[in-house]
């Protein structure tokens, strides 16, 4: 066993990081909320860079990576908040056509154990094609099909939503199996954006602590605030390990339960994400209730991860079905 | 990021899973907590029997008649260990964890022969003299005195949380043997047997109502200065040398056997009914339980990681003190989990109406201990503040 990161994985996080860097610095974010989260040029980029075709075979064009490869970099994307439907975009390689090369932007609804009734539907305007999971299959609908109502005030800045009143069917284009396996995927890739987040909002808050005096000394030099950060690195650090855990049992399915871990991960890396966001603000003091201040960016966008394929709550109630089964056995 | 484990790793589990698994049926069950030297023997023969079959000084090297073994090795060993129900390391903790290991690095050959294979064998039990009541987390302010005399040092002092100090024959004893110093300068570290003249231990009951804890009082008790471990006022570099044999794997076992208590709650909830339901029907407390669990699964994820980490650099993790943090608290959350369960029937520390109120109580009692043990919580904070996030110390307070 080996749980590191290899050289490779090390080198792919890296390369990730500082394109996103490159491609979202801070200075970004007022013109990407203009544009509403969405930019089809930077979309390209990511698409160039591999993102949506990671796991996709090489025999079909893609970069025939692992799960495990995929959660870092989600890592590095939530990291910088890079908007978008990043996540279904990257399920949907090899099922939707245009998905891989980015030529097609796909989002997503995750309805399984739910109905076709109202619900919220992210960067609509932006979407070439809607994917929605339902108990019996997998969907495909045209975006511009859907009766919806934009929001006028979303929760992230970077992240528009519509209120749609009904779903239509759709077009069936995989099987309840599928349906089931794209969730479980999209969990664990969320996951690691969520991860990434954390060390966002660590990195933040902790740079801030150090350049910031009062009473004649830095801030962080007060327990308060220097335990509060432990605390916030204490989340990152379960986060990262739930997440990379999730991916590498996706790799590697004969070691462990897949379900378990995938579950471990949303839980672990929901709570690193929205709480890391939460600490970031009070750390910042009055600056962090501010907009020019990135925190409430990180938490925000953390409450719009909780709320994709399945929540805290839901994944909790999940592994406890599974203690259910593992104490009868 | 590779969780398969190789051919080797593999053959190791096997093994080990078929020794322990006809091995700790038939050594029957722990004495009572209440009976010292049963508890000696037992914990000592366990230790015997470990090291006759090539798995005790898990970590330490070949030629102290360790395994070698590699730190993957080491956490499945913790794992086995913990699924079969083996003994626990019991009296044997110190010597095999701390006494042992400091011995090899700095300990002189006659030291080193005298002590490594009585320890490792089970023959030898030790105990720890390093805090104080008035050095605690800031253990290098420890006053203990011991004042050169001829060819022994003269001991005055009071140490406390002396672990097994009853039935210990050595102590590892931190003195100070230049007052003069600076704090971490003037530190030595002593071989101090436990039958020397001067040595009154008091027994030091925890909020269990026992435990292993005691006050070791030391007035003029004359160590023979050949015990000195290291050079004289070098105590505290010695003291931390130990720490490189620590890289991770410290509570693998509980974690594991943490798993289990989990599925132990889960069939107690099963089995608590009210209101004409069972608790585990409770949608709280399974979203709860269900959470904790999840929790559970990552840290399990976060030993592994660190201690690859570790095994890759050859220096602990710098997670150590994360694992620490997030394994005190969870612990505490899970078997609070027990009391709440058993309502009513926790105001018994026996067993009561069928419910298994002592095994509850003492996890959850036991578990207080695990944030103050070994670094508080609040030590651990600083430590990732200070080192891992760079954040400046506290000043110290202004001299009145």
């Amino acid at each position: 066993m080996d749980f590191q990161p290899t050289e490779d994985q090390k080198a792919l996080r890296d390369g990730i990081r500082s394109f996103c860097e490159g491609q979202v610095p801070n200075e970004r974010y007022p013109e990407l909320e203009k544009s509403k989260g969405f930019d089809r040029a930077l979309w390209s980029e990511l698409a160039e860079m591999g993102i949506f075709s990671l796991r996709l075979p090489e025999s079909e064009g893609g970069v025939g990576l692992g799960y495990a490869d995929s959660v870092l970099v989600f890592e590095e994307l939530g990291r910088r908040l890079v908007p978008g439907p990043l996540v279904w975009s990257q399920l949907a390689a090899g099922l939707v056509k245009g998905a891989a090369d980015g030529t097609a932007v796909v989002g997503g609804l995750d309805q399984i154990g739910g109905g076709d009734g109202p619900c919220m539907v992210e960067h609509l305007e932006s979407l070439d094609v809607l994917l929605v999971l339902r108990d019996d299959g997998v969907y495909q609908i045209a975006p511009r099909t859907l009766q919806g109502e934009l929001v006028e005030f979303p929760l992230d800045p970077l992240t528009p939503v519509h209120h749609v009143k009904s779903l239509p069917k759709g077009e069936k284009i995989a099987d309840a199996a599928r349906a089931k396996r794209l969730r479980l995927e999209g969990a664990a890739l969320v996951a690691g954006q969520q991860l990434g987040l954390a060390e966002g909002a660590l990195d933040l808050a902790n740079e801030y602590a150090k350049g910031r005096e009062q009473f004649g000394r830095t801030i962080g030099s007060f327990q308060a605030v220097k335990h509060m950060l432990a605390e916030m690195f204490v989340r990152q650090e379960a986060a990262r390990a739930g997440a990379y855990n999730a991916g590498a049992t996706l790799d590697a399915p004969e070691v462990a339960d897949v379900e378990r871990a995938v579950s471990a991960a949303k839980i672990t890396a929901g709570e690193a994400a929205i709480r890391n966001g939460r600490s970031c603000i009070q750390v910042h003091g009055g600056m962090g209730f501010t907009w020019e201040v990135l925190a409430h960016y990180y938490f925000k966008r953390a409450w719009v991860l909780e709320n994709l394929f399945g929540t805290q709550d839901e994944h909790a109630e999940k592994i406890a079905d599974l203690l259910t089964v593992q104490v009868q056995a | 990021m590779d969780l398969r484990y190789t051919p080797e790793e593999q053959k190791f589990r096997r093994e080990l899973a078929s020794w322990l698994a006809s091995e700790v049926p038939s050594y029957g069950t722990p004495p009572s907590v209440h009976d010292w030297p049963a508890r000696r023997a037992y914990d000592t023969g366990w230790q015997k029997k470990l090291f006759d079959a090539g798995y005790a000084g898990i970590n330490w090297p070949k030629e102290y008649g360790g395994r070698d073994a590699t730190l993957i090795e080491q956490l499945i060993y913790f794992e086995e260990i913990a699924k079969a129900n083996a003994p626990y390391v019991g009296c044997n903790f110190v010597g095999v964890l701390h006494g042992g290991p400091t011995i090899m690095a700095e300990g002189t050959p006659d030291q080193k022969a005298k002590h490594i294979r009585n320890i490792i064998s089970g023959a030898e039990v030790w105990c720890q003299g390093f805090s104080e009541p008035v050095a605690g987390s800031d253990l290098a302010g420890l006053q203990t005195k011991a004042v050169r005399d001829g060819d022994h040092y003269v001991v005055n002092g009071h140490k406390i949380w002396t672990t097994f100090a009853q039935i210990a024959d050595y102590c590892e004893l931190l003195v100070r043997t230049d007052p003069t110093a600076p704090k971490h300068k003037g530190i030595s570290w002593l071989i101090m047997p436990m039958n020397l003249p001067g040595i009154d231990i008091r027994p030091l009951p925890t909020l269990e109502g026992e435990g292993e804890f005691s006050e070791v009082f030391l007035e003029n008790v004359r160590i023979p200065v050949e015990n000195l471990v290291g050079k004289e006022n070098d105590g505290w570099r010695v003291t931390n040398v130990t720490l490189r044999f620590e890289r991770g794997t410290a509570f693998a076992s509980e974690m594991i056997n943490l798993q289990a208590f989990v599925r132990g709650l889960v069939k107690l909830a099963q089995k608590i009914t009210s209101h004409g339901a069972t608790a585990w029907e409770d949608k709280a407390l399974r979203r709860e339980l269900g959470h904790l669990s999840g929790e559970l699964e990552s840290l399990w994820a976060m030993v592994k990681l660190s201690v690859c980490e570790a095994k890759a650099s050859g220096v602990p993790g710098v997670g150590a003190s994360a694992v620490k943090l997030y394994y005190s608290e969870l612990y505490q959350k899970i078997t609070e989990l027990g009391l709440r369960l058993l309502g009513r029937a926790g105001l018994s520390r026996s067993d009561v109406a069928g419910l298994p109120a002592q095994h509850l109580l003492n996890r959850h009692l036991n578990s207080l201990s695990i944030s103050i043990a070994a670094g508080t919580s609040q030590i651990q904070k600083n430590i990732i503040g200070e080192r891992i996030l760079g954040q400046a110390k506290d000043p110290a307070p202004a001299k009145a």
